[in-house]
């Protein structure tokens, strides 16, 4: 097999759940996965983000076996999987909209994969009363779903997932339907969940902020594919495409052209003749258009900060939105006026007018040249 | 409700001499403002000062009279179309208002008749059953009562038709006696003279009053007045109320104090020539019934007392009791036995006395095979008991209907449910087919598939499962009606099923598989429990349809497959015993609705969506 190095790299342990150059397609006439290669170790909080029909829910129904691949292969512990009915996987899921079964209680739902697997009544209560203590709503075993909060019915999704005790659960968009605070709560007790038990999860979902808070390694998706598979922080700050870099974070984009390329950095000389110094990232010679990406809170406009000789810009202040803990200024920067830049507020930080003209600049290593 | 909204005009700021003005109107105005939040000190107040109650109530009103008002039509027709024909039908299943009305004097006194001591009634009753038959026989309305009475005790309906032929003749002797005494008996003037006078009012009333009811008049209604005044504006008339017709006649009260008989049959005949015939009694010669009358009164006094009467015509009078003393008096019983022999059958007497009060538990009785006898109500005789057997072959065989209706009706509905949406579509058009054809071809359609020499046997012979000698009776008994009725009911479970199916997301499936239930699991414990509201409301929907069908147990049913609801349509249409058929109606409907009542216990209706 031709992996691709990064993924092979990750780890060195034996993959357990692994997709091997996997297709599918829906009607014959377009793929919806495009060659899809991913290896994930035991254990391993794995989320795959990407926006609207990317095929994240997918590559999820052919993990779970609702779906089948079109080609390629999906083993689970080293074994092909691809001939086993879903029923015998042994995958927890929690379903975006939860599926938690109407016409039974709490309780019974949570009975429901126990007593399939033919698990004795005693052992069973003791089983269901731990998982629902673990997700804290051990007082509710005798309500039906429609009586829970939206929040109580994902956990209660959960502890469904979880109580028959997989080795992998899967979960697509659970958090989709909750408010911000609700979910940023959930989003702790999964996280905190998963690794206390030591399962592997792999995560949907395409709100990025979730995505970067919560995986130890985030998938993101575009068109089929993987565009990049890395941990948050490396996703952050090296995005290895333009997709990436825009789809997360807020980012601040620039065209130009390669102008040379010394050491590690290059100059690029922007559409309207200014330069600036960047590390390239999938661009290697001169004359070669290129989008550069910086993100917002890494400009700096206070020149005694930075660095000697750095290029600058001129920028025009437009518009100042305090936001209470960052204040974000909106600049118009080589003829484009929707750059964004990003400033704690401290004390000392000035706060810009709009009118104003500065200069602004960055490290060079914050500004990254992307294939445009 | 803060403090703060009352304090509401008065601002933070101190009052300056400029606010002066404007503080004291704000003052002003706070001390007629209702106190908002004065919770404590009565009811909540509106701004107008108005409890707020009052004021919201106002507020809805006019919302609630349009939405009444868009409603009405509807309302309107379903209180004619729905509720009062049950209601009618409820009524007619106990009303018995026809023996009164037709019988009103005998029913009274047959009371006092004890059936147990195996004599037929007195002279009495036969004489009051002579008044009265004489009065319904002139207005054809005897047949009708030994109609209903022939429900209750055959024979009954020839008695009355025959004797109601008879009745003129009785007492035939004394009439000639009184006709040949002085041709003046025979003119209707010399009538009118005898018995005209002021303050027999109240007789005539009664008279008229009696006849409204035998004939089935009815007074006008205060509608029927508005009616009328309507007509009236447009140069139309009415008709005269029949309360309201003149007689051109005025019985004297003297006369019906002294001759009450007489002037009760006389008031009669008034009554029916000026309601029947649209004539007076100056234009004929009373009928036989009142020279009966007057014998009987001129008998019943004493040659003083009639000596003391001094209206007009005395001298007839006393002649005519004089002759009338040389003949004997009317012997009714003789005449109504001469008449028929079963006027002195115990049984038919009985069942008149059992039937005279206006409402009858009779035809309940009758709906559950029962009858009324001198111990109570008893069973009939095992040979006559039809309609137990056919209450419980309806409910059987509805029942059959409706789970061979989930039966075929379940895969159905899911295979709709879970096809893409253009052949869903396609094939709930296949579904819906049925209703765009005519219930009466489905029907015969069926008859002709399953006839002996029908496509289903001819089939069957041609491959050799059955020999051609012994082909299959499938139609005209209960198989074919229950083949025929769950093919036209099947769309009523289809349906409901298939839009209950519809909401149930495919994800609880995956779901109970992911967590580790095989196919059969997922459906029997998650997919089919989810169902059963549906199950619910197409059961609900086909039994109580099937259990008051009609037509196509009457074209393929023959005689074992038949419903009550066939029975019924007899009752209605042939043997015209509508107060049976709504006794039998009103039991049916109570059935469906203990059934429903019982589901409801059960299952719980609210469990039972029709849709999303
Ligand atoms: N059952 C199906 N039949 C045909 N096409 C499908 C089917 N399910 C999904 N698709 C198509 O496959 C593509 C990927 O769908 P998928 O559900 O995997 O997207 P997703 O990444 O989960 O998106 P979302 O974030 O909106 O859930 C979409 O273009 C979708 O239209
Ligand atoms: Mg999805």
């Amino acid at each position: 097999m031709n992996r691709e190095p990064d993924l092979a790299a990750t780890d060195t342990q034996e993959a357990f759940v692994a997709f091997e150059r996997v297709q599918k397609s829906y009607d014959g006439e377009t793929l919806v996965v495009k060659d899809l290669n991913l290896d994930m170790p035991k254990g391993e909080f794995l989320t795959m983000l990407g926006p609207s029909g990317s095929g994240k829910t997918t590559c999820l129904m052919m993990l779970a076996g609702f779906e089948t691949a079109t080609h390629g292969e999906i083993k689970l512990g080293g074994k092909p999987i691809n001939n086993i009915p879903p029923h015998k996987r042994g995958i927890g899921m929690v379903f975006q909209n939860y599926a938690l079964f109407p016409h039974m209680t709490v309780a019974e739902n949570l009975s429901f994969p126990l007593e399939v697997r033919k698990i004795s009544k005693s052992e069973r209560e003791e089983k269901i009363r731990r998982a629902l203590d673990m997700v804290q709503m051990g007082e509710f075993g005798g309500r039906r779903p429609a009586q829970l909060s939206g929040g109580q019915q994902q956990r209660i999704a959960l502890a469904r997932a979880l109580v028959f005790e997989p080795e992998l659960v899967l979960m697509d968009e659970p958090l989709g339907a909750l408010d911000k605070q609700l979910r940023e709560h959930m989003q702790f007790e999964i996280t905190n969940l998963a690794h206390e038990l030591g399962i592997t999860v792999v995560y949907v979902t395409h709100d990025q902020t979730e995505a970067l808070t919560m995986s130890d390694r985030v998938a993101v998706f575009n068109d089929g594919k993987i565009q990049q598979l890395a941990a948050p922080d490396v996703l952050y700050e090296s995005p290895e495409n333009s997709f990436v870099a825009q789809f997360i974070g807020e980012n601040n984009t620039l065209l130009g052209t390669i102008k040379e390329i010394r050491n590690e950095y290059a100059v690029v000389e922007l559409d309207d003749g200014e330069l600036i110094d960047c590390k390239p990232v999938n661009v290697s010679k001169p004359g070669e258009r290129t989008l550069i990406s910086i993100r917002p809170e890494r400009v700096e406009f206070n020149k005694e900060r930075l660095q000697e000789g750095a290029h600058t810009l001129k920028a025009e202040v437009l518009e100042f939105i305090y936001m209470g803990d960052i204040f974000r200024t909106r600049l118009r920067v080589a003829g484009k006026d929707d750059f964004i830049i990003k400033t704690r507020n401290a004390p000392d930080q000035r706060r810009l007018k709009p009118g104003e003209q500065i200069e602004i600049g960055w490290l060079p290593d914050d500004c990254r040249a992307l294939d445009a | 409700m803060s403090r703060l909204s009352s304090s509401g005009p008065q601002t933070a700021d101190a009052p300056t001499p400029e606010d002066a003005f404007h503080e004291t109107a704000a003052l002003s105005d706070r001390d007629r403002e209702p106190r908002h939040g004065a919770a404590a000190d009565g009811p909540m107040l509106a701004a107008d000062g108005t409890p707020l109650k009052k004021s919201l109530a106002r507020a809805l009103r006019a919302q609630k009279l349009r939405a009444l008002a868009l409603i009405a039509p509807l309302l309107i027709f379903v209180l004619v179309t729905f509720i009062a024909p049950i209601a009618d039908m409820l009524f007619r299943s106990i009303e018995n208002q026809i023996v009164q009305d037709t019988l009103p004097r005998t029913t009274a006194v047959v009371q006092d008749w004890n059936p147990d001591t195996g004599e037929p009634p007195s002279e009495a009753v036969y004489e009051a059953l002579y008044r009265d038959l004489f009065l319904a026989a002139e207005a054809r309305r005897h047949t009708r009562l030994g109609q209903r009475l022939n429900y209750e005790e055959t024979g009954m309906s020839s008695l009355f038709r025959g004797t109601g032929r008879d009745v003129d003749d009785f007492g035939e002797a004394n009439v000639e006696t009184l006709e040949d005494l002085d041709d003046r008996w025979e003119e209707a003037a010399f009538w009118v003279e005898l018995t005209s006078g002021e303050g027999g009012e109240g007789v005539v009333d009664a008279a008229r009053e009696r006849y409204m009811r035998l004939a089935d008049l009815s007074s006008r209604s205060p509608l029927g007045d508005v009616w009328c005044a309507v007509k009236g504006v447009f140069a139309e008339t009415c008709d005269v109320a029949p309360e309201d017709v003149d007689l051109g006649f005025s019985l004297s009260g003297t006369f019906a104090e002294t001759f009450p008989r007489t002037a009760e049959a006389y008031a009669e005949f008034a009554v029916f020539m000026a309601l029947e015939e649209g004539e007076t009694v100056a234009d004929d010669e009373p009928w036989e019934a009142v020279y009966v009358a007057l014998d009987q009164d001129l008998r019943a006094l004493s040659p003083e007392e009639l000596a003391a009467y001094d209206g007009p015509n005395a001298d007839a009078l006393r002649a005519a009791q004089e002759a009338l003393a040389e003949v004997p008096p009317v012997d009714f019983r003789a005449a109504f036995l001469n008449s028929d022999e079963d006027w002195a059958d115990i049984d038919n007497w009985r069942t008149i006395q059992t039937y005279s009060p206006p409402y009858t538990t009779g035809y309940f009785l009758n709906a559950v095979d029962m009858q009324k006898t001198p111990e109570g109500p008893a069973l009939r005789d095992a040979d006559e008991r039809i309609y137990g057997l056919l209450f419980q072959r309806t409910m059987f065989m509805s029942l059959v209907i409706t789970f061979s209706c989930i039966l075929l009706g379940y895969p159905v509905a899911w295979i709709l449910a879970n096809l893409p949406m253009r052949q869903a579509n396609l094939l709930l058009i296949l579904v819906l087919l049925p209703f765009w054809t005519s219930l009466l071809v489905r029907t015969s359609a069926w008859k002709v598939m399953l006839q002996q020499q029908g496509v289903i046997n001819d089939v069957l012979v041609w491959l050799g499962l059955v020999a051609d000698e012994s082909r299959l009776i499938m139609i005209n008994n209960q198989f074919g009606t229950i083949v025929a009725m769950t093919h036209i009911l099947l769309p009523f479970m289809i349906l409901p099923l298939y839009s209950v199916m519809q909401t149930i997301p495919p994800s609880y499936l995956r779901a109970a598989k992911s967590l580790g239930a095989t196919n059969w699991t997922a459906f029997w414990r998650v997919y089919f429990p989810q169902t059963v509201p549906g199950i619910g409301a197409g059961s609900i929907l086909v039994f109580i349809l099937a259990i008051g069908y009609y037509i196509t147990p009457e074209i393929v049913g023959g005689t074992t497959g038949t419903f009550i609801s066939n029975r019924i349509a007899y009752h209605i249409s042939s043997s015209l015993n509508w107060g049976l058929a709504a006794a039998l109606g009103t039991i049916l409907l109570v059935v469906v609705l203990v059934l429903y009542w019982a589901y409801d216990k059960i299952v719980g209706i609210d469990n039972v969506k029709l849709g999303g």
